[in-house]
């Protein structure tokens, strides 16, 4: 597989710039990435099927005054490149800007992840063994197993970024991902099980992973909620286990936090900076530098550098997340958080790996803590309206806590809450971080790969939307 | 054999390299789009894109291979093909693997193609987005734009396979967006507007307009509600996210796998007496309506739910030749097999307006928006629990606006419990239509 600076010369990628600049604008960006995937999917105990992909083109975006053009092509020659070099110029300014000339220097390949085995390299008979092993450990677990599907994914994403101002940087993403589900059928009905992994890595994950557990966990949590009862209503304290809860962050103020957001003045977190946003035993962390993790990146999809960037110390507000634009406008650094789905699509500000540091509470004292609450041990997705800072979040595996202890399993459903309230009601905080499940963060239409991660901690007070009262 | 379509020919070039004991089907397609943005009066973005693709899916002996790029690159193409064999032998062996047969059910004319939109100049699309951004701001003195949006895509897609199957069509389309911010001191509520036309000469600014400010200014001054049992009334726009949560319950395939909790209840009442759901991908006024299918069959009208009695699952060649039926026109595509989807959902309509249902209702609250039904409904157990926004009713009259609450029941119950359906029949840019619904008994937490 030749390299992406091998399939588009740099003298082509200096003409493609300079043809983005012709009409007058003072940006010129392109993007090219070459992505292959394998997918491999079981369901109903057998194989379904075997897929392989490849996405190979590039995206190029021209920026003129507060305006953006932007083209894409699945054509990598220079004459498709040209044309779409043209488009995007044309789109963000009519009128001509005479000459211009681009020119790069070397190119910086930057990596933070290191893959040990190229998926690519692997027979697909081993993808697809994983799959029917899982399928085994999870019908093994019990009887009311009725359902399983496992699935395997990898991709190898090449990425190359140039732009007019002479960032000229590329990237190899490799990730892994299994995830299993599982459906349990009872007297009360079907109940379901789900879990995943996934790491920036290559085939070694299966060395560090064992599908088998994974796969049996999944069948557990179906099985045991065959059991469940109703969740209750209304506000409780709510306790959320390690490594499961991630995503309360993300929703309650990550995105809030995206500085074209806050620019528009569609954040509850606008203005600030430098202010007490959260309890003090709070400090969160965004870092695209943290080697093998989901949201791992040597460069984002501007050619940035990825960083390691504190956004709230000890419950203050010390800054916000930043792309090329943004960043721009308003004369401040980029955080290495520009980033796109594909070569299709516009970069905007996004998380990478999002994440609270430890605190220093036993996990086992925040329950004892708890008189009656609920504890969650495994968390769906979520979604927040970042101007009213509302945001839910599911819980796929919970508990009740009666008397500080965790007591019987609770049917599914959504927590909601106000994300800076939120923030200052977490009251214990534990010493057991760990990062949670590989996740796609959604904006605007786009998915990115993004990791979180906290220690075990309580919110005094948070909405439990069950039907039990 | 020349069919004068560019991609028709191809993807019978690909087809007809199958080789003896293969099936194969090819599906190619192009298209591209037009996003503008508009921000403050500018253009905050323009995208011009251009994308093509092809997926080769082959069956030998029961068992199944799929790849796909995205390119129609003629030296990508003998690679995707290579790979799809090569997957081949990873499958297991299905009896009831295969492609589609040729069923002889015509095709219901549509009109998706649109040559006003085809021909449409770019300098009204970018005006028509800032004329939305114009009206919005000047609905009221409280609303800020978060952005205003026009966009339009098109895209043109052939078939062919063995088994005699091939169908080629395009369509086009296009809609107008505003995100809305409203402020009253440190608080912010926001909403959204939207209009949608097979030509832009279609679309109602002004509407669009008024509800993106409406939807936001009624928000100011919400408050948490306490928990309680009560009636709701969902918005047009809600009982179509509603709708949509249940389609994957009615596909064949999920039934035979055990995903369904419709399972063993064809012929018994599953919901009020008033529901009757179909699913007519052929109605012209739907927005998702299609002539054919994900395999490339007539697209059809298929009854779902006739007054409360559940009559029929929707199938795939795949779910009807293991369930020994015939496919009803349902497969979609998401990934390499197809699947089985509702195509587009309709409840029938009842006759009242929204206003005399809420005069119905002693106490209880009209839901606005909702959020988190991907995260707080799981479609196999039915468990329900949405986040929701809008307004309290007391005495059949609409007041206080609340939020930050979440409304929860099963979706069995929720069938049951649907008391009335509203006349007020709205075709939103998604594969179901609203109208204001009225359900019983459903739990709303807060405070």
């Amino acid at each position: 597989m030749s390299t992406l600076s091998e399939l588009v010369g740099k003298e082509t990628i200096e003409k493609v710039l300079a043809k983005g600049r012709s009409t007058g604008a003072g940006f010129s960006e392109i993007f090219i990435e070459d992505k292959r995937s394998t997918s491999a999917g079981l369901d109903d105990g057998r194989i379904e099927q075997v897929t392989t992909g490849r996405d190979r083109g590039a995206g190029i975006r021209v920026v003129h005054g507060e305006t953006t053009g932007f083209a894409h092509t699945a054509d990598l020659s220079e004459a498709g490149l040209l044309q779409a070099a043209e488009a995007a110029a044309v789109a963000a300014k009519q009128g001509s800007g005479g000459v211009v000339t681009v020119a790069l220097g070397g190119i910086d390949t930057h990596r933070v992840n290191d893959v040990q085995i190229l998926p690519n390299e692997v027979p697909k008979t081993r993808k697809v063994e994983l799959l029917e092993r899982a399928n085994e450990a999870a019908r093994s677990i019990d009887q009311a197993v009725v359902q399983v599907s496992a699935g395997y994914g990898d991709s190898v994403r090449r990425i190359l970024v140039a732009n007019s101002e002479g960032v000229f940087a590329a990237d190899d993403q490799v990730r892994t991902l299994f995830r299993v589900s599982v459906v349990a059928s009872g007297d009360g009905g079907m109940q379901t099980g789900y879990d995943s992994m996934g790491r920036t890595i290559g085939f070694e994950l299966f060395d560090l992973y064992d599908v088998e557990e994974l796969a049996a966990g999944a069948a557990r949590q179906a099985v045991t909620k065959l059991k469940a009862r109703p969740a209750p209503s209304g506000a409780l304290p709510v306790v959320i286990k390690r490594g499961s809860g991630g995503v309360l962050f993300h929703e309650a103020c990550g995105h809030g936090l995206e500085a074209d957001l806050v620019g528009k003045g569609a954040s509850v977190y606008r203005g600030k900076v430098g202010e007490m946003v959260a309890s003090s035993l709070v400090t969160l962390i965004d870092d695209g530098t943290m080697s093998g993790e989901w949201g791992a990146i040597g460069i984002d999809d501007e050619g940035h550098h990825s960083q390691k960037n504190t956004l709230i110390e000890n419950g203050v507000l010390t800054d916000y997340m930043w792309d090329y634009l943004r960043a721009r406008k308003e004369n401040h650094m980029q955080s290495g958080n520009g980033r796109r789905q594909s070569y299709m699509h516009l970069p905007m500000v996004r998380m990478t790996n999002t994440f609270v540091i430890n605190g220093s509470s036993e996990p086992d004292d925040i329950v004892k803590a708890t008189k009656n609450g609920v504890y969650v041990a495994k968390l769906g997705g979520g979604s927040v309206n970042t101007a009213s800072g509302d945001f839910v979040f599911g819980m796929t595996e919970a508990y009740l806590i009666e008397n500080g202890e965790i007591t019987e399993p609770l049917r599914e459903g959504n927590l909601i809450g106000n994300g800076p309230q939120v923030l200052r009601d977490i009251d214990m905080l534990g010493n057991d971080f760990a990062m949670g499940n590989p996740g796609t963060c959604g904006k605007d239409g786009q998915g990115v790969p993004v990791g979180d991660g906290q220690p075990t901690l309580r919110v005094k007070s948070l909405t439990v939307g069950g039907t039990a009262t | 054999m020349s069919s004068g379509n560019a991609l028709q020919d191809l993807a019978d070039r690909i087809v007809a390299q199958a080789k003896s004991g293969e099936q194969v089907e090819a599906y190619v397609s192009r298209g591209g789009e037009t996003s503008i943005r508009i921000y403050e009066g500018e253009v905050e973005h323009f995208v011009s894109a251009q994308s093509e693709s092809v997926g080769i899916r082959v069956i030998k002996e029961g068992r199944t291979g799929y790849a796909y790029a995205g390119t129609l690159d003629e030296s990508v193409l003998s690679e995707v093909f290579a790979e799809a064999r090569d997957n081949v032998q990873f499958g297991s062996a299905d009896e009831w693997a295969g492609l589609a047969d040729p069923d002889g059910v015509e095709k219901v004319p549509q009109e998706l193609w649109n040559e006003e939109l085809a021909h449409f100049p770019t300098a009204e699309k970018i005006a028509i987005a800032k004329e939305l951004e114009k009206l919005t701001l000047a609905t009221d003195s409280r609303i800020r734009i978060d952005d205003a949006n026009y966009d339009d895509a098109y895209g043109e897609t052939a078939f062919a396979t063995t088994s005699g199957i091939r169908a080629h069509g395009r369509e086009n389309g296009c809609y107008v967006s505003v995100g809305t911010l409203a402020d009253d001191g440190d608080e912010t509520q926001t909403g959204f507007g939207f209009s949608v036309g097979r030509t832009p000469t279609e679309f109602n600014l002004a509407r669009a307009a008024r509800e993106a400010a409406d939807r936001a200014t009624r928000l100011l001054g919400a408050t948490k509600p306490n928990s309680k049992r009560t009636t709701i009334v969902l918005d047009p726009y809600v009982t179509a996210q509603f709708l949509r949560v249940l389609s994957s319950s009615f596909s064949g395939e999920n039934v035979q796998k055990g995903r369904s909790f419709f399972a063993e209840r064809l012929g018994e009442s599953v919901a009020n007496p008033l529901v009757t759901l179909i699913d007519d991908p052929t109605n012209p006024l739907a927005y998702s309506a299609t002539d054919i299918d994900g395999e490339g069959l007539a697209a059809r009208r298929n009854v779902l739910i006739e007054n409360g009695t559940l009559k029929q699952f929707l199938h795939s060649s795949y779910s009807a030749r293991r369930g020994q039926t015939k496919s009803t026109g349902s497969a979609v595509r998401t990934g390499g097999t197809p699947g089985v989807s509702c195509l587009a959902m309709q409840l029938v309509p009842g006759t009242a307006t929204q206003e005399e249902l809420i005069a119905q209702v002693s106490d209880g609250v009209l839901i606005q928006m909702v959020q988190g039904l991907h995260s707080g409904v799981n479609p196999i157990s039915g468990d329900f629990s949405t986040g929701a926004s809008g307004l309290l009713i007391t005495n059949g009259q609409v007041g206080a606006p609340i939020r930050e609450f979440t409304i929860a029941s099963t979706l069995q119950r929720m069938l049951q419990d649907v008391v009335a359906i509203g006349g007020d029949v709205d075709w939103l840019p998604m594969s179901a239509n609203g109208m204001s619904l009225v359900i019983n008994d459903v739990t709303m937490s807060g405070a």
